[in-house]
Parts: C-alpha cells; structure tokens; sequence
C-alpha cells in the first residue's frame, strides 16, 4: 500500500500557476492578469505588486471579468482571467461562449479552486459542471492539470498559443506524479503514468494522484494498471484511448466533476462509436445533492480514493474472471 | 461631408436596409432605421477606420452591443467599401457569412455580438488596450436602450470610469420601443442621465436621428476628461418610414410588397426635399 503523501513537502497547482505567470509577465509585458476580486484567492498580489501595469481588476463582476478579457485579447494582449472556477464558468457562461469561444479572442480562462476544492462552502462554491458546460462550446481548450510539472507546462503553452483556453485546478499541495520527469507536454496528448495491462485507469486534475495510489496497490495484489493523466479533457487524446481500450482488460476513468457530461462520458462516447468494448466504469460525482464535507471526505464518501478506486477495478476485473470462468466450465460441460 | 449630404446618406442607408430586408424576408426593421443616422455620422465623419487601414492597431473601433440591427451597420459597410454592396443579397441565406447579426467573418465587423450586453464590457477591454499601449484610437459601442437592463452593462459602466477611460464612448439609441412594450413598461431604465453621471460617466443628450447634433457631440468628445462618455440619442423606432415610426411591430417586421413600395416612396420624395 502507497504512504500517503506529507503534503507540507508540496505545492499547490494554484502557487505554481501564480509563480509561471510571474515569469511569464516579467519578460512580455502584453502578458495581463485580470482578475474579478481573486487576486487573493489566486495567488497573484505578488504579480500585483511587481506588475501592477498588467493586472486588471474589476470586481467581483465574472461577466465583465470574461468581456473585458476578450476586448483585452482582441487587441493583442496575452490575457489570463482569474476567477473561481465555480463563478467564472457559470456565471460568465455566455460570455466565455459568445465573446472568447464564437468571437476566437484569445482569452486564457484560469479556473482556480476547482472542482470540489471549497468543499464545505457548499455546492454554490463548486465547479462540477464545467467540463460538460466547455466541452459542448466549439473553440475552446479545456485542461485539467494533475500536478505542478503539469500545470507549468499549461500556463506557459496556453501563453504561447492564440487561441482561447480554460485551465483549471484546485489549491491542495500536488505531490509529483513521477520522481524523475522526462514528459514532453503538449495539450491533446495523455500523459501516461504507469503502464500495465489488466486495467487502465483515465483520470484527470487532482484525481490522478490517487489513481496511481490505488495502481501501486493493486499491483501488490498482482493486477498491472496503466494511469493515465488526461490532462486535455478537450480535444480527448482519441488514440491512446483507443489503444489502452484494446490493450487493457477493463478501464475505469476518474474526475472530479460531475458525472454528466465530463471525462468519462467523453471516453465512453469515443470507445462506443468506435465499436471499442470493454467492461467500463465512470467514477465521478453522482448525479445528487453533493455531500457535504471537505474536499477529502467528498472524495472518499463517492469512492474518489485510493481504496475506492482500487476496489472498483477489482470488482471489475473478478467479473471479469467470473464470466471467463463460467465460460471456461460452460465449455467443459 | 455637409450635413445635407449625410441628410442623404442616411435617407440611401434607409432605403437599402429596406431592400436587403426585404431580401432576407428577415431583419430588424425598426431598429436599423432608428440607429441609421448615427451609424451615418460615425463612418463618415468620426470613425478613423477604412477598408485600408482596417488591420492597423491605431484604427477607432465601432463594437455594436445592439448586434440585432445589424442590417443598418452591413449597408453603411458596404457603402464604406469593406465589401461588395452585391454581397448583401445573401444576407441570412445558407452558409452566408452575412447572418442576423454582426460576424468578424464579415470584414470591417470588429466583434462577434448579438447576446445583449456584450458590447460595453469588450469594449471596455478594447479602451483599456489603448491607455496601456497609449495608442490614441477611441472605442465607441452601440446600445439599445432596451438592452440596458442587463447586468453587464452596469459591471462595465463601473469599470470604464474606474480607468478612467475617457477614450471609450458609448451611444444608446434610445428609441423607447423593444419586443414586448415600449422600454419604460417593461422595465423602466430612466432617468438615463442621472443613471449614467451616478456611475462616473460625462453625459450628453441629443436628437438622435439629427446628423448636426450627433456630429457636435462626436467633435467634443471626450465630455470631460478622465470620464467615459455617454451619448444618449433620442431616436425613432421605425425612422423615415410613417407607417413604421413608434410602431412595436415593426420591431422585426418584414414589409410586404405593397408596403415595401410605399416605403421607398415616401424615402425618394424625401430625397428630394433634403
């Protein structure tokens, strides 16, 4: 059984997205923060204060937030809209749609203390819906980064491309998800973990981290696990998918959103169009009044675990065995 | 241009808004003809935007927030020379780039609008670019007065005057006329001036359909400095047309063949009195 993580030893996605940016507006000035009241809860009073010439405030006005940003980006500026991720994505839904998305203004939508990361603040405060919300709008990344190396790489690429994209995480100490890091990153691709072949496990943000808690324990029990980081929920890297559906025996996807309309449904829908059939389980935040709780025990009150993930590859793959059993007696007889 | 000429330009604009409505059998009749005059006086007097410089960081831009009146920003374009006039007789057809409101895909179109509300806040993006790179450019926006209610509106009204930003002028065609009853039924927005000032906008109200007054106002931007401005134009739903004027059903109305041809008259016989 994986140790669970001193979380003191690590940072927050959130502190590194702060950090990226900093450098990146040191050396381009048309790199512009604008934020909605969030300057705080995104970590950015020091950008504030080295760079008060590229930071934008508006208050907390999401809808202003996200317009003022696409008439920023229309002009060439490099801008990064910072806001909860909760209000940004619901709050400025239309305008996310019509004037960054439809209008191709380049506006980076930066989602902090996503998905469940105010826990007991309440459903108000959560973001389970972003993901089906931005998927079914043309024109518009949406990434999930796991952890810091993942959510450096974002902020810098999404900086570098002209194009419009949400990235969004949550404010919890992100642990590494391999010691030694030779990954390129690149928006589209998975980020394949750890490779196995009896399940593969899809997950994305900071859900990865306990799928690879719950491959390291399955692989004492002798069941090989492919984890992938699919860090880019939009467009889905289609042909990993396809290879791990063919490769694996079962595969389970994992995400912190909803379970309408996110992750699991977009590989679902893939793997099913593709005649691609395998024992398949979505784990996500069911379709009920949330829980209440902090983010950890909303995690593990839905199976969102280490242990929750790992029993339900198991129970998985021993339905597997059963039917091959059966099959195999079936046969005999 | 004299102001007899714009006379007649607007007068031109009306009856070729008509036509191309007519066309579509589509179109927001009513408010293309009560924001004919002022889209008149801004591109061919205000406006520093051409089809030669249309890519220069240094251009004015026009963002029409009303985006349904698009009919009236097409024709006055097409005059300008950002695209064939011909190309108007695709206007909302299949897979014409020239849809019920207003596309980049259109050239000389600055923003994708048509949801209300959308206008000022990008604006306000686009006038704020200017004070960073200090590049001289103003920005103006075109508002209905029935789209005011959005909240939007006064998000962006509150930061435009936080920057302070006197190079952004917004219009509101207040022709007190929108879908369902006359604005101040629906939900009463007056007194607009006082609404505005409260915000920390400079405020000038005019006659909306007289090219003389919206030019005055133009030439003495920016009301004052340090402050946004707000020109209120009183218009006429329907302007230019007397059985369209104040009438809420030609809100986006399409004339009949009959009274499509009694339209033009009354526009030609106009012509000729200017």
């Amino acid at each position: 059984m994986a140790d669970q993580p001193n979380t003191n030893n690590y940072q927050a996605n959130l502190d590194i997205f702060s950090a990226t940016l900093q450098e990146l507006a040191a050396a381009d000035k048309n790199i512009i923060a604008i934020t909605s009241d969030s300057r705080g809860s995104g970590k950015l009073v020091p950008f504030g204060k080295k760079f008060p010439e590229q930071m934008v405030e508006v208050g907390i006005a999401e809808q202003n937030l996200v317009g003022v940003a696409a008439g920023l980006a229309s002009c060439g500026k490099k801008v990064f809209a910072v806001s909860p991720a909760c209000f940004l994505t619901a709050r400025a839904l239309e305008q996310i749609k019509n004037d960054v998305a439809y209008s191709d203004n380049p506006v980076k939508l930066i989602g902090i203390s996503a998905g469940l990361s105010y826990g007991a603040l309440g459903s108000t405060h959560h973001s389970l819906h972003d993901f089906a919300a931005l998927r079914a709008i043309h024109n518009i990344k949406v990434i999930a980064p796991a952890d810091n190396f993942e959510t450096a790489a974002a902020i810098r690429l999404a900086a570098s491309l002209p194009e419009p994209i949400y990235i969004r995480f949550g404010k919890k100490p992100m642990p590494p998800l391999k010691q030694e890091n030779m990954d390129q990153f690149e928006f589209g691709k998975g980020r394949v973990i750890t490779e196995g072949n009896d399940l593969a496990i899809i997950a994305c943000g900071e859900t990865v981290y306990p799928a690879l808690q719950a491959a390291i324990r399955l692989k004492e029990e002798g069941i090989d696990c492919t984890v992938v980081s699919m860090h880019t929920i939009k467009p889905l890297d289609t042909a990993l998918l396809e290879k791990l559906a063919t490769k694996c025996k079962a595969m389970i996807t994992v995400e912190e959103h909803h379970v309408n309309g996110g992750l699991g449904e977009a590989c679902a829908a893939y793997l099913f169009q593709q005649q691609v059939s395998l024992p398949f389980r979505i784990m996500a935040i069911p379709d009920e009044y949330t829980v209440t709780g902090s983010q950890l025990e909303i995690f593990e009150h839905y199976g969102i675990s280490e242990k929750g993930i790992a029993s339900t590859g198991r129970g998985l793959l021993e339905k597997i065995n059963i039917k091959a059993d059966q099959l195999d007696s079936a046969a005999k007889n | 241009m004299t102001t007899k000429e714009l006379q007649i330009k607007s007068i031109q604009y009306r009856k070729n808004i008509l036509k191309y409505i007519m066309g579509a059998k589509a179109g927001h009749t009513g408010g293309s003809l009560s924001c004919t005059d002022i889209l008149n006086v801004l591109y061919n007097e205000v406006l520093n935007v051409s089809p030669s410089n249309i890519h220069s960081p240094d251009r004015d831009r026009y963002i029409q927030s009303k985006g349904h009146c698009v009919e009236a920003l097409y024709v006055v374009l097409a005059d300008k020379g950002f695209f064939p006039e011909k190309d108007l007789e695709t206007l909302c057809r299949y897979q014409s780039h020239y849809i019920g409101h207003p596309t980049k895909k259109v050239n000389g179109v600055e923003q994708n609008t048509g949801a209300l509300g959308h206008g000022l806040p990008i604006s306000v993006g686009v006038a704020l670019a200017a004070k960073m790179d200090q590049r001289s450019y103003r920005t103006y926006t075109l508002m209905g007065d029935g789209e005011l209610p959005e909240g939007s509106n006064w998000e962006a009204a509150l930061s435009a005057a936080q920057y302070q930003l006197d190079n952004l002028c917004a219009i509101i065609d207040k022709n007190g006329l929108q879908i369902t009853a006359a604005t101040k039924d629906v939900c009463n927005t007056d007194p607009l001036d006082k609404k505005w000032e409260s915000f920390g906008w400079s405020v000038r109200e005019v006659d909306g359909n007289n090219v003389e007054e919206l030019k005055a106002a133009f030439d003495s931007l920016p009301f004052e400095k340090g402050k946004p401005s707000v020109i209120i134009a009183r218009t006429v739903k329907g302007k230019g047309v007397s059985f369209m004027e104040n009438q809420l059903k030609w809100h986006h109305g399409v004339p009949d063949k009959e009274q499509y041809e009694t339209a033009q008259q009354e526009l030609d016989l106009a012509l000729t009195n200017v």
